[in-house]
């Protein structure tokens, strides 16, 4: 059997450990845009702050890829599939021939178009190590930063660079920090303690204009700058399947287990669109352990096992100076709310069962909820009064904690 | 592999369990010179649930799953199963983004002291007791650590 996979990062990383449990034996080859060993994407931003080296961002020991006896091309990229011929051509020239293949090309930065933009020269976008080695040599302690975007990679991106430089102000046309994850309290409380560290923020209000050092917003606003940072959402690599006239949306269509429209192709992480149990519909989800687990999925697929990712949920793990946000599923129903000077906690309860919860400071055994929220388990079937006071197995009934206790999944 | 398995009949909810494992972890020489540093410099990472006014007791600690949700998690390959199936933690690697901490089922992985960091149990197989301390020292045998598959 012949394994291709396109793209070397979390969901491909993953495909790899699931194709070797089923079959040792196999040719596995790797094709890789960037030219890096893999990396924890996301540590990017904590290395830009001296929080971790360039020594310890390897998402997987150095001998990985050897022991599982795979070959890895970095520094080439896929550039176009034939379906008909199960090969692949590749910027290197030659041609790839497979008998499965994983599409997992992730996502690239969005940059919104505003005049003059060209003329900017210390541009930056900021999600891959290229990204981060870039910036890194642009940053010096007098300089103004202005990051468009106050999403969660905007935001990161701040708590990267915000001791380096003079001053960073975040942009974002959205009213509140994080839009996606956070609801109004908790987007609040985040920005409030950002603003106390000295982030500067203008909501509700995006780029009208750019000069080589400037930037005019809507609002007539003009703000200076000696660095841009442009954090203003992804968009997920589908060519490779549109091209071919595989079915995308937003992102490359996936079923539930992980296989394109076009047959023996897979995708998985960031550049799919896949079941969320959550809202039980399909959407993007470009979060690291959903990648992880689509690829998983799909490499167990492709190794001829038989595997389905149901329970996809949104989850979020997000901290800038020592504050720590745990989020997951979707704020929907009934809000259970604790608050505290520093700490907040929210749970969402609809139709008898947990549909998602923001966990700002108070976060111990977060993934107690998590389990519930992914469950679905239903309420009355725990003490929930005891489960809303802190997130403990002790709610469970006897019988369902004993197997949680002694079972190993 | 063995791991550590709970008789929920027997545990008292003494916490001794959570000392020994601050006790093993700190390189202290005397488990009373925890005093003062135990919950404040030193966390346990295994954690006995039910209160003073609970009838039911029991210690949680890392099960060395098989789903292994941290693992799949972790932003940085900073979690690893090992060839024996045990889950360890690499402190370097960590960058205490605590996804593993919304992802473990079992509220097994925290927060080290200095709160940059995550910490587990790892069997005392990291620290110079070689193997489980709060097991050896449960008086109820409330926690075994036993071969089970
Ligand atoms: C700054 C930052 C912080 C983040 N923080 C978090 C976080 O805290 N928690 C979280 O859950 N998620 C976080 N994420 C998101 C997380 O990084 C992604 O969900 C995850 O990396 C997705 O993995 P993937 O394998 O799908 O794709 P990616 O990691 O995007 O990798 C895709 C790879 O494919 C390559 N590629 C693309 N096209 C081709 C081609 N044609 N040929 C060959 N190679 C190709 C790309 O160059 C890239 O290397 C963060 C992301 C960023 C940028
Ligand atoms: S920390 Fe939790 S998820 Fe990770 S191996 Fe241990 S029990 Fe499983
Ligand atoms: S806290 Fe550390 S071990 Fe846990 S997911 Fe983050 S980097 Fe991995």
């Amino acid at each position: 059997m012949k394994y291709l996979l396109i793209g070397n990062s979390t969901a491909a990383i993953a495909c790899i450990e699931a194709i070797r449990t089923l079959d040792k034996q196999g040719e596995i080859t790797v094709l890789s845009k960037e030219e890096q060993f893999c990396y924890g994407r996301p540590t990017i931003s904590y290395c830009l702050a001296g929080l971790t080296d360039r020594e310890h961002m390897n998402y997987r020991p150095l001998d990985f890829y050897e022991k599982m006896g795979v070959s890895v091309h970095l520094g080439v990229s896929a550039e176009s599939i034939d379906a008909d011929k199960k090969q692949v051509k590749a910027s290197d020239g030659k041609k790839y021939s497979y008998d499965k293949l994983l599409v997992s090309t992730g996502s690239r930065p969005f940059v919104p178009f505003a005049e003059g933009l060209d003329k900017v020269k210390n541009a930056f976008t900021f999600m891959s190590y290229d990204d981060m080695e870039a910036l890194d040599k642009a940053l010096s302690p007098e300089k103004e930063v202005v990051v468009i975007g106050a999403g969660l990679i905007g935001l990161k991106c701040v708590e990267g660079i915000f001791d380096r430089v003079k001053k960073v102000t975040v942009v974002d046309l959205a009213t509140r920090v994080m839009p996606s994850v956070t609801e109004e309290e908790s987007a609040a409380m985040i920005q409030s303690f950002l603003e106390k560290k000295g982030v500067e923020f203008v909501l509700g209000d995006c780029a009208a204009s750019y000069t080589e050092n400037s930037v005019t917003l809507k609002s007539g606003k003009t703000l200076s700058f000696d660095i841009l940072v442009t954090a203003a959402g992804v968009r997920a690599n589908t060519s490779l399947i549109a091209d071919i006239g595989g079915k995308v949306n937003r992102g490359i269509l996936v079923n539930t287990r992980q296989q394109t429209s076009i047959p023996d192709i897979y995708a998985a992480g960031d550049c799919t669109e896949g079941y969320d149990s959550s809202i039980g519909a399909d959407r993007v989800l470009a979060l690291m352990p959903n990648a992880y687990l689509q690829g998983k999925t799909a490499g167990l697929n492709m190794a001829g096992g038989d595997s389905e990712y149901k329970d996809a949920i949104p989850l979020n793990a997000v901290g800038f100076f020592g504050l720590h946000m745990l989020s997951a599923g979707v704020y929907e129903g009934e809000i259970i709310k604790v608050k505290d000077e520093n700490k907040l906690k929210l749970l969402f309860v609809k139709d008898n069962v947990l549909k998602g919860f923001i966990l700002i400071n108070d976060f111990l055994r977060a993934g107690i909820y998590t389990s519930l929220v992914r469950g679905k388990t239903p309420l009355d079937g725990v003490d929930f009064d005891m489960l809303v006071e802190a997130p403990q197995l002790l709610a469970f009934p006897a019988e369902a904690r004993a197997a949680k206790l002694s079972r190993r999944a | 592999m063995k791991r550590i398995y709970v008789n929920e009949q027997w545990c008292l909810g003494c916490h001794l369990c959570e000392y020994e494992c601050m006790y093993a972890n700190s390189g202290l020489d005397e488990m009373f010179k925890l005093k003062g540093k135990a919950g404040k410099d030193i966390l346990p990472r295994i954690y006995v649930e039910g209160g003073e006014k609970s009838p039911i007791h029991f210690a949680v600690n890392c099960r060395h799953c098989s789903g292994t949700a941290c693992v799949n998690g972790c932003i940085a390959g900073a979690l690893t199963k090992n060839d024996d199936g045990m889950v360890v933690i690499d402190k370097d690697k960590c960058v205490g983004c605590f996804t593993c901490v919304l992802l473990c089922p079992f509220g097994a992985i925290m927060p080290a002291a200095d709160g940059k960091a995550a910490q587990k149990c790892m069997l005392c197989t990291d620290n110079i007791k070689g193997e489980p301390n709060c097991v050896k020292y449960c008086p109820n045998n409330a926690i075994v650590y036993e071969e089970r598959e």
